[in-house]
C-alpha cells in the first residue's frame, strides 16, 4: 500500500503548491481578457484563508532540515539567508523532535521531520488560531498523531470512567456528551494501535465498539481491521480521521460539566485527546436533544462548524439577459387570432418584471465572468421561454407523467446518464469505457462533413448550417471511444455542442457533438474522476474525483482554474453540481458531508452534515435557495443554503439514491434509486413548513418534523431497472433513465 | 496468491483469514523457506491488505451503480494502489467457489477448455444485441419494455417450464404453473409462451396437452407482473379454439372434451374480465365468433355446445344478446336431432342433449339474473348487489323487496325465511311478472317446457313440489320423448334413468352454477323430497368422483326415501334424466325433472301441510340466511 501513501504525499504536495496553480491560472487567463473569463475576477484571496506566519516558518524549518539531511549544504545556506532564519532557531527545533522520529523506520525522513514540526506547533496551541486549517488540514497533525501515550492498560478504565460519568449526568446533557464517545473511542483505539499495544487495542475495541452509534458501523469495520502500526500508514479512512479534527457541537453547560469532571479525575489522557483531536464548538443556550444531534451527526469528521456556515451565500438567480423575444413569430400557428395579443402582453410583462427586479440575494451579474450569449444561445433561450409558457403547473394533485427510457442490452454496465436540457439527446457512460449518445427525437445524429467536402459548400447560403451536415452519417446513436476506464460521469453542454465525460482513467474528456470526436482530454485528477458537470452557462465545468478534490475548469484551459480541496479529511468527491447562478459548486463526498464552494475564491462556504452514508446525488432547487442530497442510506435531505440549515428529511427509498431532480418550478422533487423506484416528493410543502425563526437560524438547531409520508406524493416502480438519471423536460414531463437489469 | 489460497473462517475472528500454512506453502512453491514467525506476520498482513483492497474496491462498485462487487472492481482497487492485478478472472458472472470437504479448501472451478472442440464448433455464438434506448411513458407506473433477446438464464427457464408443463409429471407441472403465475421476471418470455400456447391447433387430438396449455394460459393471465398487451388477442384465439373447434379428440366419444370446453369457456371469461380492456372491441369480436358458430348448422354439436358455454361464461347479458334471439332458429335443428331415435343417431343425439343441457343452464341463469336485476331495481338495491337496472319495468307489486310475493302459494310456514323468495319469486313468475321477463320466460318455456319451470320456480314452493305432483301426468305427456332416449343411452350413461317415483333432475356443467357447497352437501344426505329442485347442486357434489353406477342408484335411493308417504300414496310422479353423460372425472349427467308444473293455484293447501311438518323433522332453515335474496334461493336449501 505504499502507493497509497505516495498518493497522499503527492496530494499534500499539491496542496502546498495550490496557490501557485491558481496564480498560474490567472496568468493564463490574463492573456484572455477579451473572452470574458474568470481572469477579470480578483484572484488574490488565497484559498488557504490566510495561513499564519508561524506555519510558514515551520514549513521552512522543515525544508531546511530536509535539505540538511540530504547534505545539500549550499541550498541550506541560500534558503536560510533568504528566509532570514537563525541557525539556533532551527537547531533547537531539531533537537526537540529527535526523540520522536527514531522509531519510524519506514516513515522516512520527511515523516519524522514533520512530526517534529508538529510537536513545536503543539507546544504553542494558543498561538494557533482555531479557525486556521478548517479546510486545510493541519499537516503536522497528520503524521505525528498519537506520539504521547499513557498506560495502555488504563485506557479501558479511562473510557469506562467517562462513560459512567456521561451516563450519570442529567438527561439534557447526556445526549450532547454522548457525542464524545465515538471520536474518543476511535482516537484511543488508534493510539493503542499506534503504540504497538495490539492486544490492549483489541480488547478495547471488543469492549466498547458495541456502544457506538449504528451509523458508524462502516467506519468501525475498517477500524477493527487495523491492528498494527504499519496498517495506519496508507489507510485512507484513518488518515482522514487523524488529519481533521472531529467537530462536536456542545452547549456551554455540558462542556463545563465535562471539563469539571475531567479535571477532578485528573483524566489527562482523555483531556489530551479532546484538546488535540477534537474541536468542540461551544454554543450558549439549551442543550440539544438526542434527535437533533442525530440528525446532524454521522459524518466522518463530526458536524460542520457553525462559523463555517456563516459566510454569506448569494443564492439568488442571475438576472435573465434581456432578449427581444420575437413572440409573434410563427410559434402560434395553433393559437387563435384573438387570443394572441393578450398572451403576448402577459408574457412580456412577466419577463419585464423579472428582469428588472434584482434579487437581493443574487450575486453581482459579473461576479464571475460568464461567456457572452451567442446568437444560437439566444435562439435557444427563446425556445426555452416558449416551451415554458406551455409548462404544466405541477402540484400534489397534478403529478407529472413519467417517461422511462430503458437502456436495453446494456451488458457493458451503464454507469451514468445525462439528458440535454431540451430533452433531445441522451448520453450514457458505460463501464466498457465507451460513451454513447442517442437521439431520443426522430431527428437523427449527423456528423459534420469532412474538411474537403466543407470546402465545396457555399458559405454564404442561408442554410449553411444544414449543409455542413453529412446526411450519410445519420444514425440514431453514436459511440464515442477514447477513455480507458469506466465512464462515471457525463454531462451535456447547455448549447448541446459538447459533451463531457469523466472516467476511471483520471481524465475528463470533452467531445464535440458535431464531429463526434474527442476535442480535449483534461488531465489533472490523479485518480478516477467520479463526476463532472457543465456550468448552466456553459464554458466552465467542475469535476470531482477519488483524489478528494473537486476542480473547476474552463473548456479552453488545460489546467484547472480552481481546486476545491477540503473533502480532504475525506475520501472522495462523488458528485458535483453547479448552482443555478454558476457562482457556487456543491460537492458530496464519501465522508458523508456536502460542501458548497465559492467559484470566485475557492472557499468552502457551507458544510452540511447529517447523511449517514456516502452521498451520491445532489440537486439545487431552480430558485437556488435549496439543495437536496441523496445518499446510500436511502434518505434524501433538504438544505436551506442561505441559512445553512438542514430543513427536511425524506425517508422512503430502500437503496442508494442515484438521481435527484427538482421540477422546473421546484414544486416537486423526484428521486430515483437503486431500488428500482422513482419517488415524487412535495418539496414545496417541505420548504414551506420549515420555521426559520432567528433562533434556529443562529444556532442551527433545527427540529425536523417526521413527515416523509405526508410529503411522499407517489412511488413508481420499474421492472428491475435501477433509476440512474432523472430529468424534467421544459414542460415538466419527468424523464427517467436506467438500464434493464435482467438478473 | 493465485487461485488456491485457503480461507479459513474462525468463529472468534471477524474476517476470513489466510492461515500461515497457506503462506508457507506459497513461499515454498516459489522456493523460499519461511520461519513460523515470518509466516504468521505475513499471513496477518496479507489478510489486512486483502481487506483493505476489498474496502477500496467497493468504491468502484458503488460508482458503477451495481450491487455486486466484480473482479474488475477489485482489480481497479489493486491497480490504483500500484499492486499487481489478478489476471484471468475477469468474468462478468459470479465465479462459483467450490469447497473441498477434506481440506476446508475453497477454490474457483477452473475447467479445462478443449480448444480444438471450441474452434471446430458449428454453433457460432451470436453477438449480443445492440445497446439501445427505449422510452415508455406512463403516469401510473413505469413499465420498461422487455429485452428483445433472451438472456441465457431466461432461455433455460423457458425450456424448463415448457418441458415441465407439457411433460408427464403432474407434480412438476403444478410447480411450473405456480411459478409461471408468480414470476415477475418473465416479461421477456411472454411472446414465446404465447407462441407455445398457439400450438393448441397442432395438438387438438390430445386432450391432456390441450388442458395443460389452457392451464398455462391461466397462469400467464393470473401473473400480476405480466403486461399482456396485444398478446391477449392471441391468447383469446387459442382459448376460443379449444371452446369452439371440433377437436380431433372429440371424435372418440370416450374423450371428455366437454370438460375442456367448459374450462376453456371459464378461462375465456376470466381473460375477458381481467384483461378485456387491453384490446378494444374484444367483447364484440368474441360474441361475433360465438354467434357465427352457433348459427352455422354445419358445425358439429360440440362446437355449438362450446358456443353456448362460452356465451354462458361471458355472462347472462351475452346469453340474452346472442343465444336468446337465436334460439328459435337453433331449436328446430336441435329438436330434429333429439327426436331422431335411430341407433345411428345415438351419438349425435347424446351430443344434442349435451347442448340442450347447456342451453338450459344458460337460459335459466339468464332468467334468474334478469329477475334479480329487476328485483334489485325495484327493491332499491336492498340486496346490496350492484344490480343491473335494466328492466325496472314496474315490478311494483313485488317491490317490498324482502317480502315474498303476495300470493297464496308461497309457504311462509315452511320456515324458509320469507326473504328467500324475494329473489326467486314463485312458480307464479309468469302470472304476475311484467312484460319483458315474462315474455322471455314464456318463449323459453315453450322450448323447454317444465324443465325450465323446475329450475326457475321451484324453490319457494318447496312444499309445493309434492303438491304439484298431482298434476304431473300433465307434463308427462310432454317429456317422455326425452325420457325414452335416456333409456337408450344408458349404455354410455348409466345414470340416465327414468324413475316413476320422482323427478330429480341434474344438470351438467355444474361450474356454471356456483353452488353453495354446504347446500350441496346436505342434499344427498338428507334426501328431501324436494331435492328435485336442488338438482344441480346434487349433481355437483356427487359428480366429482362417484359417478358411474352410483348416481343412478342414488337417485333411486334418495328420492324414495325422501318421499313423504303422502305423495307415494298419491299419483305417481314422473321423473327422468335426460341428456346426462358420463365422460370422465368431471362430467356429470344432467337430470331433468318433469314433475313440477307452474300450476299453483290448485295446491295451496298441501304445501302448507308439509311446511308444517318440516320444522318437526328438523331440517329446516339453517342455510337460509346465506342465500338471502340471491338467485340461489331457487335451490332448495335444506
Amino acid at each position: 500500500m505504499a502507493a497509497v501513501q505516495d498518493g497522499q504525499m503527492e496530494l499534500d504536495a499539491e496542496k502546498e503548491t495550490k496557490p501557485e496553480i491558481l496564480s498560474d491560472g490567472t496568468s493564463n487567463l490574463s492573456g484572455n481578457t477579451a473572452s470574458g473569463t474568470l481572469s477579470s475576477s480578483p484572484l488574490t484571496a488565497a484559498p488557504a484563508g490566510g495561513a499564519p506566519k508561524m506555519e510558514d516558518q515551520q514549513t521552512l524549518i522543515a525544508v531546511l532540515q530536509f535539505l540538511k539531511r540530504n547534505k545539500l549544504t549550499d541550498s541550506v545556506e541560500i534558503l536560510r539567508r533568504e528566509a532570514g532564519l537563525g541557525e539556533d532557531q532551527e537547531d533547537s527545533q531539531a533537537t526537540d523532535g529527535s526523540g520522536g522520529g527514531k522509531g519510524d523506520v519506514d516513515g522516512g525522513d520527511a515523516n519524522s521531520l514533520l512530526s517534529r514540526v508538529s510537536i513545536t506547533s503543539a507546544a504553542a496551541p494558543q498561538s494557533m488560531p482555531v479557525k486556521r486549517a478548517d479546510d486545510q488540514p493541519d499537516v503536522s497533525v497528520v503524521l505525528s498523531a498519537y506520539s504521547q501515550q499513557g498506560d495502555p492498560s488504563l485506557y479501558q478504565v479511562y473510557y469506562s470512567g467517562l462513560k459512567n460519568f456521561i451516563e450519570s449526568v442529567l438527561d439534557c446533557h447526556r445526549a450532547e456528551l454522548s457525542q464524545l464517545f465515538y471520536p474518543l473511542f476511535v482516537h484511543m483505539y488508534l493510539e493503542l494501535v499506534y503504540n504497538n499495544h495490539e492486544n490492549e487495542a483489541k480488547a478495547f475495541f471488543e469492549k466498547f465498539s458495541g456502544d457506538q452509534e449504528c451509523y458508524y458501523q462502516d467506519d468501525l469495520r475498517v477500524l477493527c481491521g487495523l491492528t498494527k502500526k504499519e496498517h495506519l500508514k496508507g489507510n485512507e479512512v484513518l488518515l482522514d480521521f487523524r488529519t481533521s479534527r472531529f467537530v462536536l457541537r456542545i452547549s456551554r453547560d455540558s462542556y463545563q460539566l465535562l471539563k469539571r469532571h475531567l479535571q477532578e479525575r485528573h483524566n489527562n489522557q482523555i483531556w489530551n485527546i479532546i484538546q488535540e483531536h477534537l474541536y468542540i464548538d461551544i454554543f450558549d443556550g439549551m442543550p440539544r436533544s438526542k434527535s437533533q444531534i442525530d440528525s446532524m451527526s454521522g459524518s466522518l469528521a463530526g458536524e460542520g462548524r457553525r462559523e463555517l456556515n456563516k459566510a454569506k451565500v448569494f443564492h439568488g438567480l442571475l438576472k435573465e439577459p434581456e432578449i427581444e423575444v420575437p413572440l409573434d413569430d410563427e410559434d402560434d400557428e395553433a393559437e387563435n387570432e384573438e387570443g394572441k395579443p393578450k398572451k403576448k402582453k402577459t408574457k412580456k410583462d412577466s419577463l419585464g418584471s423579472k428582469s428588472k427586479k434584482q434579487d437581493p440575494n443574487a450575486p453581482q451579474q459579473n461576479r464571475i465572468p460568464l461567456p457572452e450569449l451567442k446568437d444560437s444561445d439566444k435562439l435557444d433561450k427563446i425556445m426555452y421561454m416558449k416551451e415554458s409558457t406551455k409548462r404544466i403547473r405541477l402540484g400534489p394533485e397534478n403529478l407529472p407523467s413519467i417517461c422511462f427510457y430503458t437502456l436495453l442490452n446494456a451488458y457493458q454496465g451503464l454507469t451514468a446518464v445525462d439528458f440535454t436540457d431540451d430533452s433531445s439527446l441522451l448520453a450514457g457512460g458505460f463501464a466498457d469505457s465507451t460513451v454513447r449518445v442517442w437521439s431520443v427525437t426522430p431527428k437523427k445524429l449527423r456528423k459534420v462533413k469532412s474538411a474537403a467536402d466543407l470546402n465545396m459548400i457555399d458559405k454564404e447560403s442561408d442554410d449553411v448550417l444544414e449543409r455542413i451536415m453529412d446526411e450519410k452519417t445519420a444514425s440514431e446513436s453514436k459511440i464515442l471511444y477514447g477513455h480507458s476506464g469506466p465512464v462515471y460521469g457525463v454531462s451535456f453542454s447547455p448549447d448541446r455542442n459538447y459533451l463531457l465525460s469523466s472516467s476511471e482513467d483520471g481524465t475528463v474528456r470533452l467531445w464535440s457533438l458535431l464531429t463526434f470526436t474527442c476535442l480535449v482530454g483534461y488531465k489533472g485528477h490523479n485518480y478516477p474522476v467520479w463526476d463532472t458537470q457543465f456550468s448552466p452557462f456553459g464554458y466552465y465545468f467542475v469535476s470531482g474525483g477519488h483524489d478528494r478534490v473537486a476542480r473547476l475548469w474552463a473548456t479552453d484551459h488545460y489546467q484547472p482554474l480552481r481546486i476545491f480541496a477540503g473533502h480532504l479529511a475525506d475520501v472522495t468527491c462523488t458528485c458535483t453540481r453547479f448552482h443555478p447562478n454558476s457562482n457556487y459548486v456543491a460537492t458530496g463526498s464519501t465522508d458523508r458531508t456536502i460542501r458548497l464552494w465559492d467559484v470566485l475564491n475557492g472557499n468552502c462556504v457551507r458544510i452540511f452534515t447529517g447523511h449517514k452514508g456516502p452521498i451520491h446525488s445532489l440537486a439545487f432547487s431552480p430558485n437556488g435557495k435549496f439543495l437536496a442530497s441523496g445518499s446510500t442510506d436511502g434518505r434524501v435531505l433538504l438544505w436551506d443554503i442561505g441559512h445553512g440549515l438542514m430543513i427536511g428529511e425524506l425517508k422512503g427509498h430502500t437503496d442508494t439514491i442515484y438521481s435527484l431532480k427538482f421540477s422546473r418550478d421546484g414544486e416537486i422533487l423526484a428521486s430515483g434509486s437503486m431500488d428500482n423506484t422513482v419517488r415524487l416528493w412535495n418539496s414545496m410543502k417541505a420548504f414551506d413548513e420549515v420555521e426559520t425563526d432567528d433562533f434556529t437560524a443562529t444556532t442551527g438547531h433545527i427540529h425536523l418534523p417526521d413527515n416523509s409520508q405526508e410529503l411522499l406524493l407517489g412511488t413508481y416502480h420499474s421492472k428491475s431497472t435501477p433509476v440512474t438519471h432523472l430529468h424534467f423536460t421544459r414542460r415538466n414531463l419527468l424523464l427517467a433513465a436506467g438500464a434493464y437489469n435482467s438478473q | 496468491m493465485k487461485s488456491k489460497v485457503g480461507y479459513l473462517e474462525r468463529e472468534e475472528r471477524r474476517f476470513a483469514e489466510v492461515p500461515r500454512e497457506s503462506i508457507k506453502l506459497m513461499a515454498e512453491s516459489t522456493g523460499v523457506e519461511l520461519s513460523e514467525e515470518v509466516a504468521a506476520l505475513l499471513a496477518e498482513d496479507v489478510c489486512y491488505r486483502l481487506r483493505e483492497a476489498t474496502q477500496n474496491s467497493s468504491q468502484f462498485m458503488r460508482h458503477a451503480k451495481r450491487r455486486k462487487l466484480s473482479v474488475e472492481d477489485f482489480n481497479r482497487a489493486l491497480r490504483w494502489s500500484n499492486t499487481e492485478t489478478v489476471c484471468g478472472y475477469g468474468a462478468q458472472d459470479a465465479l462459483p467457489f467450490r469447497p473441498l470437504k477434506e481440506g476446508e479448501l475453497f477454490f474457483v472451478e477452473d475447467r479445462e477448455i478443449n480448444l480444438v472442440e471450441l474452434a471446430l464448433a458449428t454453433n457460432i455464438p451470436k453477438g449480443c444485441a445492440e445497446t439501445m434506448v427505449r422510452g415508455r411513458a406512463g403516469t401510473g407506473s413505469i413499465m420498461p419494455t422487455a429485452v428483445q433477446s433472451l438472456s441465457e438464464d431466461l432461455l433455460k427457464y423457458y425450456q424448463q417450464i415448457t418441458r415441465a408443463i407439457l411433460g408427464e409429471d403432474p407434480h412438476l407441472m403444478k410447480v411450473a404453473l405456480l411459478d409461471l403465475q408468480s414470476n415477475s421476471k418473465i416479461a421477456a418470455l411472454l411472446p414465446y409462451f404465447v407462441y407455445v400456447i398457439s400450438g393448441v391447433k397442432s395438438v387438438s387430438h390430445d386432450l391432456d396437452q390441450l388442458n395443460r396449455l389452457l392451464h398455462m394460459v391461466k397462469s400467464l393471465v393470473q401473473n400480476p407482473y405480466l403486461y399482456l398487451g396485444s398478446y391477449v388477442r392471441s391468447l383469446v384465439s387459442s382459448v376460443m379454439y379449444c371452446i369452439l373447434e371440433p377437436l380431433a379428440a372429440s371424435i372418440n366419444p370416450l374423450n371428455d372434451h366437454w370438460t375442456l370446453r367448459d374450462y376453456a369457456a371459464l378461462l375465456l371469461s376470466h381473460i375477458f374480465w381481467t384483461h378485456g380492456d387491453l384490446v378494444s372491441g374484444l367483447y364484440h369480436q368474441i360474441l361475433l365468433s360465438l354467434q357465427k358458430v352457433l348459427s352455422d348448422p354445419v358445425r358439429p354439436l360440440c362446437s355449438h355446445y362450446g358456443a353456448v358455454v362460452g356465451l354462458h361464461a361471458l355472462g347472462w347479458k351475452a346469453v340474452e344478446r346472442v343465444l336468446y334471439p337465436h334460439l328459435p332458429a337453433y331449436w328446430a335443428n336441435l329438436q330434429a336431432v333429439l327426436d331422431d331415435y335411430s341407433v345411428s343417431n345415438a351419438q349425435v343425439k347424446a351430443d344434442g342433449h349435451k347442448v340442450y343441457g347447456a342451453i338450459l343452464v344458460a337460459v335459466e341463469r339468464l332468467l334468474k339474473m334478469k329477475a334479480l336485476s329487476l328485483t334489485l331495481a325495484a327493491g332499491g338495491g336492498s340486496a346490496g348487489l350492484p344490480g343491473t337496472t335494466t328492466g325496472a319495468v314496474g315490478f311494483r307489486e313485488n317491490s317490498p323487496g324482502l317480502s315474498p310475493p303476495p300470493e297464496p302459494l308461497s309457504e311462509p310456514p315452511l320456515g324458509i325465511a320469507s326473504h328467500l323468495q324475494a329473489g326467486g319469486a314463485g312458480c307464479q313468475w309468469e302470472e304476475w311478472t311484467p312484460v319483458s321477463l315474462p315474455a322471455m320466460y314464456c318463449e323459453l318455456y315453450s322450448f323447454f317446457g317444465d324443465s325450465l319451470a323446475v329450475r326457475f320456480s321451484t324453490d319457494p314452493p318447496l312444499g309445493g313440489a309434492p303438491s304439484s305432483r298431482s298434476c304431473q301426468p300433465l307434463e308427462g305427456r310432454k317429456e317422455p320423448a326425452s325420457g325414452a332416449p335416456n333409456l337408450e343411452n344408458t349404455r354410455k350413461m348409466p345414470q340416465l334413468t327414468a324413475s316413476m317415483n320422482i323427478s330429480p333432475r341434474q344438470d351438467g356443467s355444474p361450474r356454471m352454477e356456483p353452488q353453495p357447497p354446504s347446500l350441496a352437501a346436505t342434499v344427498p344426505g338428507r334426501s328431501l323430497a324436494r331435492s328435485s329442485s336442488s338438482s344441480s347442486s346434487v349433481s355437483r357434489s356427487r359428480s366429482s368422483s362417484s359417478r358411474p353406477g352410483r348416481s343412478t342408484s342414488q337417485s333411486r335411493d334418495i328420492f324414495p326415501k325422501a318421499r313423504f308417504p303422502l305423495p307415494q300414496a298419491g299419483p305417481p310422479a314422473f321423473s327422468f334424466i335426460i341428456g346426462g353423460r358420463q365422460m370422465g372425472r368431471r362430467c356429470q349427467g344432467r337430470r331433468f325433472q318433469t314433475s313440477f308444473t307452474p300450476t299453483p293455484p290448485l295446491n295451496t293447501l298441501p304445501p302448507r301441510a308439509y311446511a308444517h311438518k318440516l320444522p318437526v323433522i328438523g331440517r329446516v332453515s339453517k342455510p337460509v340466511r346465506r342465500w338471502t335474496c340471491s338467485h340461489y334461493s331457487l335451490h332448495l336449501p335444506l
